[in-house]
C-alpha cells in the first residue's frame, strides 16, 4: 500500500473550498537596478512587470516563453527568493503579508516548493541524498527519527530505493534520478503547489517521459496542483490545463491550452508556435516565425513590447500599452483582439479568430 | 581602451590612500608613544615636549595622518633618527640598487619562464615541461634566501667563480665585466621562482590554445607556423602578465631578505637597518614608497595586458 | 502505479543511516592517494620528532664546547655536525622544529579562522558591507607580503608573539580573498535557493549548505599557505626579527651557519633543507586534500 505524502501534521489545510483558486497574482513586478560603467546611469530592467494570474485547486498552468521573458523571476517571486517590488500573492485565499488572515512567508513555503531546473547544480554536492530530501524536514522542526522516515518513504514514492541511493551523492546518480530526489525533496513538507521550472527540459526524451509519468502520478494521487514553466512548447501543451504566454516580463496571452495551441490570438504566440515544426500540415501556422531576440527590457518605452517584431504593429502598438482583452475564455494582450483599440487590423483579426473557433 | 584606462587608473587612488593609511598606521604599532619612537633615547623630557608640538602629536591623529600625506606626496619623507640625513635621499639610492637586481631579474624571468614555458608547452611531457613544471610547484616552497646561500655555496665558496656579496661600482649602475658579475648570483636567486612561476602559466596556456579546434583547422588549411605562432604568443603573454603582477610583488618582497645574504645596498637593506635602529621615518617612508611602487607596478601591468587582450577590458 | 516498483518492502534506512558522512569519504580517498599519505608522513615525523625532542635529541641544542665547533658532517657523535660554537646541529634542526613550525602553522590558523569567517560574511552580505570588507582587503593586497609581515614585526619589535601577529596580519585578507569568492560562487547555487525555499533559518542554510562547500577551498587554500608561511616566518628568523638567540629556529640557524660558509659550506645548507622539505610537503598535501575534497572526481 502506497503511503500518502499529504499528512496532517505537516500540510497547510484546504481553507478556501474547491472554488477558491489555490494562488492567484495580481500586478507582480520586479525591476532590477542595472548600472553600466562606471559612472553610467541607473537603469532598470523591467525582469517582472505587472503579471496577474491564477490557478484553481489541481489544475496545472503552464508558462511559456523565450529565455529572458522572466518566467523564472516569476516563479522566484512567488517564493520571495526575490523580494518582490509590488504585487499581490494569495494563497488559498490568505495574502501573503496580509495581517490577521493573511499566510506567513513560512507558511507559504510550506505550501509552495519548487523543483529546480538544473538538477546538477540543485543538490549539494556534498550531502548525502537522504540528507538533501530530509532537509526541508529538519529545517520545519521534524525530530531526526520521523524526518529519515519520511525521508525514505519520498525516495520511494519517486522511485528511488532508499537503501540502494540514500546514501549515495549527487554526482553518483543520472540526471533523471537528480531530478527525481529534487522532486522528492520539493515535495517533503507536503505542498499542495509545486512549481516545476524547466524541471524536465534538460532531461534526454525517454527519461523525461518517465519523469513526467511519475508528476502525473503524483498529482493524481497526491491532490497536487502545478505550475509548470518550461520553453519546450509541445510539453506544455501535454502537461498544461491552462497555459500563460510571457514576453518581455509581461503576460501576451493567459487561457487553455487547447485554445490557446490551436487557435493563438496573440501575433507573439503564433510566431512561437509557428517555429514549432510540426507534422500535422492541417496544424502548421502559417506565420512568419521570430527573428532575432527579444529586445533588452532595460527602460522599456511606452506601448506594447512585442511591436518592435510584430508584422502588425501601428501607430496604436507604440503609444498604448495594450490591456488584457477576454476572447472567449482567453485572455490577450494585443490591440488587434479589442474592436475598440483604434488597430485597423482589429476587426479582422478578431473575426478570423472567432470563425476560427466557431470551425472547431 | 581609454576608457579602461581611465576608470582603472581612477581606481588606484583609492588603493593607494589605503596604502598611506597602512604605512601612516604603522608608526602606532610601535610600543610607547610615536613621539619617543622618533626621538633618541637621551633626549630631554623638554625637547620631547618641544617635538611633540613641532611634529603635531598634539593635534587629533586624522590632522596628522593629513599633514603626514601632504608631505609625503611632497616628496618628503622627514629625516632619519640615525645619522639625521633625509629619508627620501637615502631611499631614492637604496630603491635604484633595488631596480638594478629586480628589474633585471623580472625581464629575465618575464623572458626566459616565457621560452622556457613556449618550449615545454610544445614539447608536452618532455624533461623540459617537466623540470618547469616541478619548479613552478616547489617554487613558493623554495626560500630565495637560501637559493642564494646554496649560490654562494656553489659559486663562490667551492668554485670561487662569482664575488660573495657586495656591489661594485658606488652608484649600482655596472660599468665593467667585473660589475656586472656581483649582480649574477642576487639575479638569478631572485629570478627563479617568478621564472618558473611564468613558465608553468604560458606552458598551459600554449597547451590549451594547440588544442582548440581552430588551430588544428588552420594547420589542416596548411596556413604558415608562424601565423599559428603569433597566435599563441600573443595569448601565452597575456598570461605571463596576469602573474607578472604578483611576482614583481614577491620580487620586491624577496629583495629584502636576499639584499641581506648578498650586502647589497637597497631598499631592502635599508628597511632592515631602519629596523634594527630603530629609524622609524626611513622604515615608513621605505614602506610606503614600495608599496605605492608595487601598486603603480600592477596599475602598468593591467594596462599593458589590456592593451594586449581586449577581452581584459571587461 | 508505475513508478514505485521497489514498493514491496517497506522502506528501511538502515543502510543509508550508517553511510560514512561526507568528510569520512574525504578521508577515505586521501587514504588511497600515495603523495598525500608520503607527504603526510614526512609531516608527521617532522612534527612528531619537533615534540618529542627532549627525548630524541642526542645533545642539549643550546650548549656546545668550542673545541668540537664547526664540525663537519659525519662525526661522530655529531652526525650532522656542529656550529661555530659547537652545538650539534641535529639536535638544533631537531628543537628548531618546534619554533619554526608553531611560527609557520598559528599563523595560517588564526588567518584562517579570521579570514575565513570574514569572508563567508562578506560573500554572504549585500553590495554595502561587501563593499567595505573586500576594499580593505583590497589595500592590504597592494603591499608585497614580505614587505608587510617586515614592517609590521619591525615596528612591533622581536619576538615570537609579534612574528605570529604580523603573519597572521599578512594572510588573512588572503584567505579572506579565497572565501568570499568561494562563498559569493556557493552562494548563487540552486541547491542554496532551494534551501532557502524552506522554513530554514539563515544560519541553518548556512552551516548545512553554504560552509561544507566553501570549507574545501578555504581548507585547501590554508594548507597551502602553510608552505608559503613556514618559509616567510623562517625568513623573518633569518634577518633577526623573531626568537632571540639561543634559541633553534630554521631561519636563525641558517643565518648563524652562514657566517660559516667558508670554514664549512655544506652545513650552511641544512636548516634551509628542512624548511623547504616541510614546505613541500604542505604544498603536496595541499593538492592531495584538493583532489579528495573534488567529489566528482574520483568516482567518475
Amino acid at each position: 500500500m502506497t503511503q500518502h505524502i499529504r499528512t496532517e501534521s505537516l500540510g497547510l489545510p484546504d481553507v478556501g473550498g474547491p472554488a477558491q483558486p489555490l494562488l492567484i497574482v495580481r500586478d507582480l513586478k520586479k525591476h532590477f537596478p542595472v548600472r553600466s560603467g562606471l559612472m553610467g546611469k541607473a537603469e532598470k530592467v523591467h525582469a517582472v512587470d505587472g503579471v496577474s494570474f491564477r490557478i484553481g485547486k489541481g489544475e496545472t498552468l503552464g508558462i511559456v516563453g523565450e529565455s529572458g521573458c522572466g518566467k523564472s523571476t516569476t516563479t522566484r517571486l512567488l517564493l520571495d527568493l526575490t523580494r518582490r517590488d509590488a504585487g499581490e500573492i494569495i494563497f488559498d485565499g490568505r495574502g501573503l503579508g496580509g495581517g490577521r488572515d493573511g499566510i506567513s512567508l513560512k507558511e507559504l513555503r510550506r505550501g509552495m516548493q519548487m523543483v529546480f531546473q538544473d538538477s546538477s547544480t540543485s543538490l549539494n554536492p556534498r550531502a548525502r541524498i537522504l540528507d538533501i530530501v530530509m532537509f526541508p524536514l529538519r529545517a520545519a522542526g521534524v525530530d531526526r527519527t520521523k524526518a529519515r522516515d519520511r525521508a525514505s518513504m519520498l525516495l520511494d514514492r519517486v522511485g528511488l530505493h532508499p537503501q540502494a541511493f540514500g546514501h549515495r551523492f549527487a554526482h553518483e546518480l543520472s540526471g533523471g534520478q537528480r531530478q527525481r530526489v529534487n522532486i522528492a525533496r520539493a515535495l517533503a513538507t507536503a505542498p499542495r503547489l509545486v512549481i516545476l521550472d524547466e524541471a524536465v527540459s534538460a532531461l534526454d526524451k525517454s527519461v523525461e517521459a518517465d519523469v513526467l509519468n511519475l508528476l502525473a502520478d503524483l498529482k493524481a494521487e497526491e491532490g497536487l496542483t502545478y505550475l509548470f514553466i518550461s520553453h519546450d512548447l509541445g510539453v506544455v501543451r501535454e502537461v498544461s490545463d491552462r497555459v500563460m504566454v510571457m514576453y518581455l516580463g509581461q503576460i501576451a496571452e493567459i487561457g487553455p491550452a487547447e485554445t490557446i495551441y490551436d487557435r493563438p490570438g496573440h501575433p507573439y504566440t503564433r510566431a512561437l508556435l509557428a517555429a514549432v515544426p510540426s507534422l500535422d500540415p492541417a496544424k502548421q501556422i502559417a506565420e512568419p516565425p521570430l527573428k532575432g531576440d527579444p529586445p533588452n527590457p532595460i527602460n522599456p518605452e511606452p506601448g506594447c513590447r512585442f511591436r518592435a517584431r510584430c508584422p502588425y504593429a501601428e501607430g496604436v502598438c507604440k503609444a498604448i500599452d495594450p490591456a488584457p482583452v477576454p476572447v472567449g475564455e482567453v485572455e490577450i494582450s494585443c490591440h488587434m483582439c479589442n474592436r475598440a483599440s483604434g488597430h485597423s487590423q482589429a476587426a479582422d483579426w478578431l473575426d478570423a479568430l472567432t470563425k476560427e473557433t466557431a470551425d472547431a | 581602451m581609454i576608457r579602461y584606462a581611465l576608470i582603472r587608473i581612477l581606481s588606484a587612488i583609492p588603493i593607494l590612500l589605503g596604502v598611506s593609511v597602512v604605512s601612516f598606521g604603522l608608526l602606532f604599532l610601535q610600543p610607547g608613544n610615536p613621539v619617543e619612537a622618533l626621538l633618541p633615547l637621551e633626549a630631554s623630557p623638554q625637547i620631547a615636549e618641544m617635538m611633540k608640538q613641532q611634529l603635531g602629536f598634539d593635534q587629533p591623529v586624522w590632522r596628522q595622518y593629513l599633514a603626514w600625506l601632504q608631505r609625503t606626496v611632497q616628496g618628503d619623507l622627514g629625516v632619519s633618527l640615525y645619522d639625521g640625513l633625509p629619508v627620501a635621499g637615502q631611499l631614492g639610492g637604496a630603491l635604484f640598487n633595488t631596480m638594478v637586481l629586480a628589474i633585471p631579474a623580472a625581464v629575465l624571468a618575464f623572458v626566459l619562464g616565457g621560452a622556457l614555458g613556449l618550449i615545454a608547452g610544445y614539447h608536452r611531457n618532455t624533461w623540459i615541461d617537466r623540470s618547469a613544471s616541478a619548479l613552478a610547484i616547489v617554487g613558493v616552497s623554495l626560500p630565495q634566501y637560501w637559493v642564494a646561500i646554496v649560490l654562494v655555496v656553489l659559486f663562490s665558496v667551492t668554485v670561487n667563480w662569482l664575488p660573495a656579496s657586495g656591489m661594485a661600482s658606488p652608484d649600482g649602475i655596472p660599468r665593467s665585466f667585473s660589475d656586472l658579475s656581483n649582480m649574477v648570483m642576487p639575479v638569478l636567486a631572485l629570478m627563479l621562482v617568478p621564472m618558473g612561476v611564468v613558465a608553468r602559466v604560458v606552458r598551459a596556456s600554449v597547451q590549451d590554445i594547440l588544442s582548440q579546434d581552430f588551430i588544428a583547422g588552420l594547420q589542416a588549411k596548411g596556413l604558415a607556423r608562424g601565423r599559428i605562432l603569433r597566435h599563441v604568443i600573443r595569448n601565452a603573454m597575456s598570461a605571463a602578465l596576469s602573474v607578472m603582477g604578483l611576482q614583481f610583488g614577491f620580487l620586491i618582497g624577496g629583495s629584502i631578505l636576499i639584499e641581506v645574504v648578498f650586502n647589497w645596498p637597497g631598499s631592502g637593506q635599508l628597511l632592515n637597518l631602519a629596523i634594527f635602529r630603530r629609524d622609524i621615518p626611513v622604515l615608513q617612508g621605505t614602506v610606503v614608497v614600495v608599496a605605492g611602487l608595487f601598486v603603480l607596478t600592477n596599475l602598468a601591468i593591467d594596462l599593458a595586458q589590456a592593451a594586449i587582450d581586449p577581452r581584459m577590458r571587461r | 502505479m508505475t513508478m514505485t516498483q521497489l514498493q514491496s518492502a517497506s522502506p528501511s534506512v538502515s543502510a543509508a543511516a550508517k553511510a560514512p558522512g561526507y568528510w569520512r569519504s574525504v578521508g577515505q580517498r586521501l587514504m588511497r592517494d600515495r603523495v598525500g599519505i608520503a607527504s603526510a608522513l614526512v609531516l608527521l615525523a617532522i612534527v612528531v620528532s619537533a615534540l618529542a625532542a627532549p627525548l630524541i635529541a642526542p645533545h642539549d641544542p643550546n650548549s656546545g664546547s668550542v673545541m668540537t665547533r664547526l664540525s663537519p658532517i659525519g662525526t661522530p657523535g655529531h652526525l650532522l655536525g656542529t656550529d661555530a660554537t659547537g652545538r650539534d646541529i641535529l639536535s638544533r634542526l631537531i628543537w628548531g622544529g618546534r619554533l619554526s613550525l608553531l611560527s609557520g602553522i598559528t599563523p595560517v590558523v588564526l588567518a584562517t579562522l579570521i579570514g575565513g569567517t570574514l569572508g563567508i560574511i562578506a560573500g554572504m552580505s549585500g553590495r554595502l558591507v561587501n563593499g567595505i570588507i573586500m576594499r580593505i582587503t583590497d589595500i592590504f593586497f597592494a603591499f608585497p607580503s614580505i614587505l608587510l609581515a617586515v614592517a609590521i614585526s619591525g615596528v612591533l619589535g622581536n619576538g615570537l608573539g609579534n612574528t605570529l601577529v604580523s603573519l597572521t596580519v599578512v594572510f588573512v585578507p588572503q584567505v579572506l580573498r579565497v572565501a568570499e569568492s568561494a562563498t559569493v560562487q556557493i552562494a548563487r547555487q540552486d541547491y542554496v535557493d532551494a534551501a532557502r525555499a524552506t522554513t530554514a533559518s539563515r544560519l541553518l542554510i548556512m552551516t548545512s549548505q553554504v560552509l561544507p562547500n566553501v570549507l574545501s577551498p578555504i581548507l585547501v587554500f590554508a594548507t597551502s599557505l602553510i608552505a608559503v608561511s613556514l618559509v616567510v616566518a623562517a625568513g623573518l628568523n633569518f634577518i633577526g626579527l623573531g626568537v632571540a638567540p639561543p634559541a633553534a629556529e630554521w631561519g636563525s640557524m641558517l643565518n648563524e651557519l652562514r657566517d660559516a660558509i667558508y670554514i664549512n659550506p655544506t652545513l650552511s645548507i641544512l636548516p634551509g633543507v628542512m624548511i623547504v622539505a616541510t614546505s613541500v610537503c604542505f604544498n603536496l598535501l595541499s593538492d592531495s586534500l584538493g583532489s579528495a575534497m573534488n567529489i566528482r572526481e574520483t568516482d567518475k
